[in-house]
């Protein structure tokens, strides 16, 4: 803790955050510290060098907990599929839903009620939600941030590519792939982003333009905005209970005044297939490097260096990532390229394009759910495949991703079993600040029940003595 | 990837090679095929068609997505940045130098630059290629449809000098791959990644040249230019130079044959041997009946042919893919160039065009212009390093007219660097102390075979000046006019029969072996011209 005794000699913080706990997705690379991003592969890696990310970080003074855990280079929407084990969600343990979900049978060992965090980036979601740190570091590909805080009750935000920095974040797809921030509140969340944006020379996508950090003002008027509902976000399997949510939602920004109108994405329903393309092709191409030869584990074979790699490769990693590795390769050959990879970047231009559109219409901020459902039990999440769950839970986040732009899902409030709810709004390329002032408002009206953890109310019962029960449902 | 030679179907016309063309070839090789007849032979005519790949390091600092530093012969693995490693989370950042490189060397091969050109990753599993991919252009590359023009000596001889040009396809950048060194001795291969990520630029020609002589001069003319840029030292036994052939033959009038692609040569002239060797197998092989594999085959320099490499059955699929983690590269020109860009923040094609150096051709019209010496000295000028610059030195510091002064330098000094293996750098003869010598041979003061015994002297590299060498041999010509008529007239009193022919018949040849004897009586101190004046004028007597 040399930064706090460094605050306390000299009077001075090192930066805003300094002394702030955070904890990081262990698939950002941390000096000195074991960075394995839940995978065999990488188990015993000590990585030589920190991701920019974490040094802006560490720079500010904040204060490294741990890394978190996440489903095996974060391929997953339930941080189920690790090699460390799933996530628990803290909402598990949580009074609220204890209240509202019986246990099946009196003799059901308790531990089977448990919910997933969503994923990939469970672990971080879950260190915030249940009070061991103020930040998290996550990483965003299809949702991977935004999934797990709606579930957990915490703030995701998913930056604008380009605007934050990926080296050293392990990649999955290199054109998608944003380091994401999870947060208590929103302001934290932009005092986060204003450490972290800006251009990085080691990363050759990020933006030239000057950032420049910034303030949420408390109020603001919401007359002057267009809220956009995106009609294809009522998805199939979408919930009663959510899709009413939404519906609230819309109602509170045309109370206070502002435009609220219906518009279209058309071609949102094809972004998980495309993505499916996409994502499986970069990930054979970015899990070449995984041979066991300069780095990581390294099998114990030794009839030829092929036979070394396969076993490596096969030791090292789970069937989910196996998976994605066989099919990318089938895409990028050459007689599949045209049809999947090319194609599916047309597809995907299509896709922002709606996007553009839509923002070029007057549209300033689009509203949707963020999730299908509340967080489901383990037991019944896993009756599933990976391949299958990503599908259905990334419908609709995916797209933000495919576009590039930023967006950010906020608790808006529990459902009838007592779990967290979360709605998503997503903005304009590079208005990060426009897209967390409305966020911030949003977050005001809505005031979000605290977690109710049994052992912390215990031990400090003032804490909850002003806790309105009022929810926003 | 060279440009393929056109499939079987498309046809090409070419330089019908008859097969007793073939055999003048001058690899030394010449193999005739046994023939029933000469009607045969006739009949047997064979188009070769070669093309090239050239890898290219490309001289720069560091490499071309990282940091690491660029160096020869360095310690194994201690010019390795995490990036070059692979590292998981490194990313690629280009390196300017590198992209400055390729833009000049695109423009002295007269291609046209793409404002816009795309990386691409191309997938295999090695263990010199930490990644399993390797970054490269292969959708849009750099520079693209250039040419290279060469020169030719034709039938062995200096005198009779040819130009020809081979079409540039492209020219792409990319990264080189570290080195694998294979221990068989405990069933291991070593690693060494320095060179990984290593800037290259491959030039690929398309197929327009036919023998080895081709392949080698245009190689060495690209070698000359491109150290002349600056962009490469080019020297091929570092790897700096690395060139693959690609190879077939075919009827004229006929479809393209089937092409190997020949690897692992490593100087200019095993290219030369290395590419009419696979073109004679190839000649054989089909004479014969069989057929040619389109394979890759190594280059063996020992035995001078060609074996198969490893098999390469079923050909790899790269499975290419744009390289995400790198934008488009975007060059400018003065007219695209944006108002508030300075040079320093982008690549601008007209400013390095500008500040382009005269290419060799140019330079060898110059010095043939200036000097009034021949286009074929001008190129041996240019093809010994430092050669050109010696000679201009010594123009600076004689008198002797330039079409003099080439002949020392090219029969005397250079035959004498090339016997004992030194080049003009390392020359015992600095410009400076032959221009004295030839100073001396200009002002009459010594006759051109003294000058040839002082430059004897000279190569020993004592430090002694050209005068000081003459006076201790007393090599000096007789000034004496008085001395010089006593020794021609106790020369002719000597040979009586030679006096009686010249009387007789004015014959030259008596004469010059008067000449050579009063050479001989003098120890070559007697100006010839003056001593043939002496005795023609004694003989009329």
């Amino acid at each position: 803790m040399t930064e706090k005794g460094n605050f306390h000699r000299w009077g001075q913080p090192l930066g805003v955050l300094d002394g702030i706990p955070i904890a990081v997705k262990d698939n950002f690379n941390t000096a000195g510290i074991e960075t394995t991003c839940a995978s065999n592969m990488l188990k015993g890696y000590i990585s030589p060098y920190n991701a920019t990310v974490v040094q802006k970080l560490l720079d500010q003074g904040a204060v490294l907990l741990g890394k978190t855990n996440l489903d095996e280079f974060a391929m997953g929407s339930g941080s189920t599929d690790g090699i460390f084990g799933p996530v628990r969600n803290p909402w598990s343990y949580s009074r609220q839903y204890k209240e509202k979900t019986p246990p099946k049978s009196s003799s059901e060992n308790e531990e089977s009620d448990w919910v997933i965090t969503g994923g990939s980036s469970g672990g971080s979601a879950a260190a915030v939600s249940s009070f061991t740190c103020f930040v998290a570091l996550g990483s965003d590909t299809g949702g991977s941030t935004r999934n797990p805080a709606a579930h957990c009750g915490v703030v995701g935000l998913k930056p604008t590519y380009g605007l934050i920095s990926r080296h050293g974040l392990i990649p999955l797809v290199n054109s998608m792939d944003v380091p994401g921030i999870l947060t208590r509140c929103v302001d934290d969340a932009a005092v986060v982003l204003g450490s972290l944006a800006g251009h990085d020379p080691k990363d050759a996508t990020t933006i030239q333009d000057t950032f420049k950090p910034f303030e949420l003002p408390n109020l603001i008027d919401v007359r002057k905005l267009c809220i956009g509902i995106p009609k294809e976000y009522h998805a199939p399997g979408l919930s009663s209970e959510i899709l009413a949510l939404w519906s609230k939602a819309a109602d509170l920004f045309k109370d206070a005044g502002a435009k609220v109108i219906e518009v279209s994405l058309p071609h949102t329903r094809y972004s998980i297939v495309c993505y499916h393309v996409l994502c499986t092709a970069e990930v054979a191409s970015n899990m070449a490097r995984f041979d066991g030869l300069e780095y990581g584990h390294r099998a114990d074979m030794n009839k030829s260096t092929e036979s070394m790699y396969a076993a490596t490769r096969r030791e090292g990693f789970n069937d989910v990532v196996r998976g994605r590795i066989l099919s990318g390769n089938y895409f990028l050959l050459k007689q599949n390229y045209e049809n999947y990879f090319i194609k599916a970047q047309k597809v995907r231009r299509l896709i922002a394009n709606d996007f553009v559109k839509v923002f070029g219409s007057g549209v300033d901020i689009l509203l949707t759910p963020t999730t299908l459902s509340d967080a489901v039990p383990y037991m019944e999440f896993i009756k599933e495949d990976n391949r299958t769950r990503s599908a259905q839970d990334d419908i609709l986040t995916q797209a933000a991703n495919m576009a590039g732009l930023p967006a950010i899902s906020i608790p808006t409030a529990l459902s009838k079993r007592g779990l967290p709810v979360g709605l998503q709004f997503i903005g304009h390329s590079f208005q990060e600040k426009q897209l967390l002032t409305v966020a911030k408002w949003f977050e005001k009206q809505v005031k979000f029940p605290m977690i109710q953890l049994e052992e912390v109310k215990r031990h400090d019962c003032s804490v909850f003595q002003h806790q309105k029960s009022v929810s926003f449902l | 990837r060279a440009a393929p030679h056109p499939a079987p179907g498309e046809g090409g016309e070419g330089r019908a090679y008859g097969w007793l063309r073939a055999s003048t070839l001058r690899s030394g090789n010449a193999v005739h095929p046994p023939f029933a007849s000469p009607a045969t032979a006739a009949l047997a005519s064979w188009v070769p068609v070669v093309g090239l790949e050239i890898h290219v390091q490309i001289s720069s600092n560091s490499k071309l997505f990282s940091g690491s530093q660029v160096q020869f012969a360095a310690p194994p693995n201690s010019l390795v940045s995490f990036f070059d490693a692979s590292l998981p989370g490194t990313l690629p950042v280009l390196n300017r130098r590198c992209v400055e490189a390729a833009v000049m060397t695109g423009l002295a091969l007269n291609c046209s630059i793409n404002k816009k050109s795309l990386f691409d990753r191309k997938h295999y599993f090695y263990a010199d290629l930490p990644a399993g991919y390797q970054i490269t252009q292969q959708r849009v590359p750099i520079a693209v449809n250039g040419s290279l023009s060469y020169s030719l000596c034709i039938d062995n001889k200096m005198s009779q000098m040819v130009t020809k040009t081979v079409r540039i396809k492209q020219i792409q950048l990319e990264q080189d791959s570290g080195k694998s060194l294979h221990d068989d001795a405990r069933s291991q291969t070593l690693v060494d990644l320095n060179r990984a990520g290593v800037g290259l630029m491959e030039v690929v020609t398309e197929p327009d040249m036919c023998c080895g002589e081709e392949a080698a001069a245009a190689v060495r003319e690209l070698q000359l230019i491109l150290q002349t840029l600056g962009s490469s030292q080019a020297i091929m036994a570092e790897g700096q130079l690395r060139v693959d052939a690609n190879v077939s033959v075919h009827h004229p009038g006929e479809p393209y044959g089937v092409r190997t692609e020949v690897k692992n040569i490593n100087s200019v002239r095993f290219l030369a041997k290395a590419v009419d060797y696979e073109i004679q197998r190839q000649i054989e092989e089909l004479e014969n009946g069989g057929t040619i594999l389109n394979e890759t085959r190594s280059f063996d320099s020992k035995l001078g042919c060609t074996i198969p490499m490893r098999d390469k059955e079923g050909k790899q699929d790269y499975r290419f893919m744009p390289e995400p983690n790198l934008p488009p590269l975007i060059l400018y020109d003065a007219k695209s160039l944006p108002v508030n860009m300075n040079h320093q923040q982008v690549v601008n094609i007209d400013w390095i065009r500008e500040r382009l150096p005269d290419l060799p051709s140019v330079k060898r019209a110059k010095l043939v212009e200036l000097y009034g010496i021949l286009p074929e000295h001008s190129f041996t000028l240019l093809n010994e390093d430092g050669l050109a610059e010696y000679f201009e030195n010594v123009i600076k510091q004689t008198q002797m007219k330039p079409k003099k002064v080439i002949g020392w330098i090219l029969n005397d000094l250079l035959s004498y660097l090339k016997q004992h293996a030194l080049t003009v750098k390392d020359s015992p003869v600095s410009s400076f102390l032959l221009a004295d010598l030839l100073n001396l041979l200009e002002r009459r003061e010594i006759s051109s075979s003294a000058a040839k015994q002082v430059l004897e002297e000279l190569w020993k590299g004592e430090g002694k000046t050209p005068l000081k060498i003459v006076k201790e041999k007393k090599l000096e010509l007789i000034q004496d006019q008085k001395e010089l008529e006593q020794i021609c007239q106790s020369v002719i009193d000597r040979q009586e029969d030679e006096v009686i022919m010249m009387v007789l018949g004015r014959n030259q040849k008596v004469l010059n072996k008067l000449i050579g004897l009063v050479q001989r009586a003098t120890r070559g101190r007697s100006n010839p011209v003056l001593v043939k004046q002496i005795l023609e004028k004694k003989l009329s007597e």
